[in-house]
């Protein structure tokens, strides 16, 4: 009986985790562009050679 | 032949831009993307046959974006973007690093689902135009819209089905671990107190998700409700309130019936095929959104002064002035008052010859400008014009098709009854013919509604539906509607409209009396120009080098030192063609016989196929066609349809179907003009290609792709299969229930039967769905 009194809230405390970790990404609009996401991996959004400047990241970030 | 470097479109040998370049916009487009240093894009990228070329548009007038940026209370303006053109995601790359590389930008985001572009910068380092500017010389169209006004509703309403589904998801997980182990302790091992404890455990979860989760249906139950009949949503809300409703009263008093895992689990099923249905139709959706974009079009307006002004069409005045350049398509109805031209009116009539424009001329809206520039009075602008005219046609026509009832809402209309019937008259059984007391008989009643909870039935249409459009999709098929399958499925009639739906909508050379030599002449005379006559001689013999020297005489045709290429009535001919269909051209040389080149829309490549494999299945197949009758019936004749109709205008093919109707016949109709957008709206169930007109695509339930007609008959297909499947689903639902309600009747039903038969009937309908995404059909 005690184990169950320690196991049963660890299940649900875990289960609770991933839901609020799910609205989270919801709610960021992570879901909005699935297969941008899976393309966006394989391109680097680095700086031309010789040119420098703090917008050039503007893609990724956001 | 080479493909061009930047479009990969074929050079053609008449090619300004050398030979590693189809024109000089792309050798331009391609120079830029070279010097910012992102021509990795050209070995990244793959070309999507299926959306316009990358090919920048030298032709188009200048989109003022400046009058749709919203600047924000920051200084940071925002401009949303609906982008056309993009074929992979490396075109989602190029986009977003050409807008990275500008000053003052602090988001470039293109979403690649949706196409939708935002861009947000600093409004005092930069302005819209500048900003995008390189993104319209590389070749992409950009459409400003207002995020406002567009799919809001839908998309808040996908949000909140996912949201839904998750909290389904935890608490049916959570619920069933306890579930499993009152059922793993039934046999007596388990006491009372720790079973008593696992109950309101899972009452604890299961009531908040109940309450979260069940508010999508139970809006649409309650709206059902409201104006007086009943739909599937109905007793889907009645089983899960009584549910859980009843466990937690057993819960209460300590009995055995307590079913949240029940509920929960099939809230959560129904979710995901709810959510999966809305998805599929989101992205046809999406497709057909372009029609809202603002400032597509813009009118060059000259005013009085002589300067020139680009307006969108509601806002120029009748009496106003306005410049349509060649290849312009023409926004407004009005009359010609200065300018020789010819028009291409396919659009709003079907037909296929180009007709002179001379002062005087009527044009109306929608009609494309051939050969040189005009200038008209404006008579008629928006909500007057012919175009608008049709539109609302087409809205009045719509009205009649939302009248429909789904398949699943016309089940749930004798279900519901008699299920709550079947309860009541349990409830009084007990009572009356046994001595058991009024909680355990309203109990039994109370699992016959559980049992007989119609997890299969509210299942068994929309996991076949996301089968099907998911098979459909791949096919370049996309349903847009979500009743589209079922009526489709009802079909016995298929109608046709001709030019661009039937034919492929460009003039092709016909053989002649002609030679090599003949042919080789008049294309490099004919390269010259941009006229869909002259491409279609061009075409047929493309690796030909462009005379030099060649003057375009507008509205007649084309000089070269003394050969002329052009039109019966210019060369002086005199008119003999008589009743001979199709556009002609004239190669008139000194000291010889003009020789004439022939011209005809020529059917897609697989229609005949098609219409034979239609009629073979039993189909009736018509052709409606605005066209003239010649065109018609040679059009007819070629792909073997009997009956045909010419010179139909928008109402007459709309008669054509009210009278089809009422022979009762259910018709598909297929077509992509302007004209015929009002019978696709009328049609019991209508397609377009993706070529079609937007007005078109709006008024289609069903939009396809490629250059093919097989489409078509794939969507038929599948939908006659979807529809047997989901009446198997139907039928599977019904024996389930036999075996379970005189279970439920005669009380033998406990917790874990409830959850076992349950989650089989519904695995059960979602197999037989699954059956549909893979092998053939017929």
């Amino acid at each position: 009986m005690t184990n169950l009194l320690m196991l049963i809230p660890v299940a649900l405390v875990l289960g609770a985790i991933g839901l609020v970790a799910f609205l989270w990404a919801l709610k960021s609009g992570q879901f909005e562009d699935l297969d941008g996401a899976a393309n966006r991996i394989l391109f680097d959004y680095d700086d031309p050679p010789g040119k420098e400047g703090d917008h050039d990241h503007a893609g990724r970030k956001s | 032949m080479a493909n061009c470097a930047h479009c990969g479109l074929e050079v053609g040998p008449a090619s300004a831009a050398g030979p590693d370049f189809c024109c000089r916009g792309c050798q331009a487009a391609y120079a830029l993307v070279r010097g910012m240093g992102l021509d990795q894009y050209y070995t990244r990228r793959c070309i999507d046959p299926t959306q316009p070329p990358l090919r920048p548009d030298q032709e188009a007038g200048p989109i003022d974006f400046e009058p749709h940026v919203r600047v924000g209370e920051d200084g940071v303006a925002a401009l949303h973007l609906m982008v056309e053109g993009m074929h992979c995601a490396a075109c989602v790359w190029l986009i977003e690093s050409l807008l990275g590389r500008q000053p003052g930008i602090v988001e470039g985001r293109l979403n690649m689902t949706t196409r939708r572009l935002v861009v947000r910068w600093r409004s005092d380092e930069n302005n819209a135009n500048a900003i995008l500017a390189p993104l319209q010389a590389v070749g992409y169209r950009l459409l400003p819209y207002d995020p406002q006004r567009l799919g809001r509703e839908a998309e808040r309403h996908e949000k909140e089905l996912l949201r839904a589904m998750a909290v389904a998801g935890f608490a049916a997980g959570n619920v069933m671990l306890f579930s499993v182990s009152i059922w793993a302790g039934d046999d007596g091992s388990m006491d009372w107190a720790t079973r008593s404890l696992f109950h309101w455990i899972s009452a604890l979860i299961a009531l908040p998700a109940v309450v979260y989760c069940l508010r999508p249906f139970a809006r649409s139950a309650l709206a059902a409700l409201k104006s007086g009949h009943t739909n599937m949503d109905v007793p889907i809300t009645i089983g899960v309130v009584l549910t859980a409703g009843m466990s937690l009263w057993e819960t209460i008093v300590g009995g055995r019936h307590a079913y949240f895992d029940a509920a929960v689990s099939l809230l959560f099923f129904l979710l995901i095929g709810r959510y999966l249905d809305s998805r599929a139709r989101g992205r046809a959706r999406s497709a057909a959104e372009h029609l809202l974009s603002l400032g597509a079009t813009v009118v060059t307006v000259l005013e009085p002064d002589g300067t020139r002004r680009l307006l969108p069409p509601d806002q120029v005045a009748p009496g106003a002035t306005v410049l349509a350049a060649a290849g312009d398509r023409i926004g407004v109805d009005g009359t010609v008052i200065d300018g020789q031209s010819e028009l291409d009116t396919s659009l709003l009539t079907g037909e296929t010859m180009p007709s002179p424009a001379t002062p005087g001329t009527a044009v109306f809206a929608g009609s494309l400008n051939l050969s040189a520039a005009l200038r008209i009075t404006v008579t008629a602008v928006g909500e007057s014009t012919l175009l608008a005219e049709i539109v609302r046609m087409m809205e009045v026509a719509e009205q009649g098709r939302a009248r429909y009832v789904a398949v699943a809402d016309r089940v749930s209309r004798y279900y519901a009854p008699v299920v709550h019937l079947l309860g009541l008259f349990t409830f009084i059984g007990w009572e009356v013919l046994t001595a058991t007391p009024w909680q355990v008989a309203l109990l039994y009643a109370v699992s016959v509604l559980i049992i007989t909870c119609p997890c299969a039935l509210a299942l068994a249409v929309p996991v076949v539906q996301v089968v099907a459009s998911g098979r459909l999709l791949r096919q370049g098929a996309l349903l847009k509607s979500a009743t589209a399958q079922e009526r489709l499925a009802a079909v016995d009639t298929v109608v046709f409209d001709k030019t661009g739906t039937l034919t492929i909508g460009r003039p092709e050379l016909l053989p002649g009396d002609w030679d090599e030599d003949d042919l080789r002449l008049a294309a490099s005379i004919a390269g010259a120009s941009r006229h869909p006559v002259a491409r279609a001689l061009l075409r047929a013999c493309p690796d030909i080098p462009v005379a030099a020297g060649v003057r375009e005489i507008p509205g007649c045709g084309l000089e070269w030192e003394d050969i002329r290429l052009g039109g019966r009535r210019w060369l002086g001919l005199r008119d003999d063609s008589g009743q001979q269909a199709g556009p002609e051209l004239f190669l008139d040389r000194p000291n010889r016989p003009p020789l004439r080149f022939a011209f005809a829309d020529q059917p897609r490549p697989d229609a005949v196929e098609v219409v034979a494999t239609l009629k073979r299945r039993g189909f009736r197949v018509e052709l409606l066609s605005g066209d003239r009758a010649v065109t018609v019936q040679a059009v007819a004749d070629a792909v073997g349809i009997e009956r045909w109709q010419a010179g139909c205008r928008p109402a007459d093919k709309c008669a054509r179907l009210t009278e089809l109707a009422e022979q009762g016949r259910k018709v598909l109709m297929v077509g992509d003009g302007l004209n015929d957008a009002p019978a696709l709206a009328l049609a019991h169930v209508s397609m377009s290609p993706s070529t079609a007109v937007d007005v078109s695509q709006t008024a289609a339930d069903i939009v396809f792709q490629g250059h093919r007609l097989a489409p078509v008959l794939e969507a038929m297909t599948v939908a006659r299969k979807a529809h047997s499947l989901v009446r198997q689903n139907f039928g599977l639902a019904l024996v389930y229930n036999l075996f379970t309600i005189p279970l439920a009747i005669t009380g033998m039903v406990t917790p874990l039967i409830a959850a076992i038969s349950m989650s089989t009937s519904s695995v059960v309908v979602i197999v037989n769905a699954l059956r549909l995404s893979r092998g053939r059909l017929w």
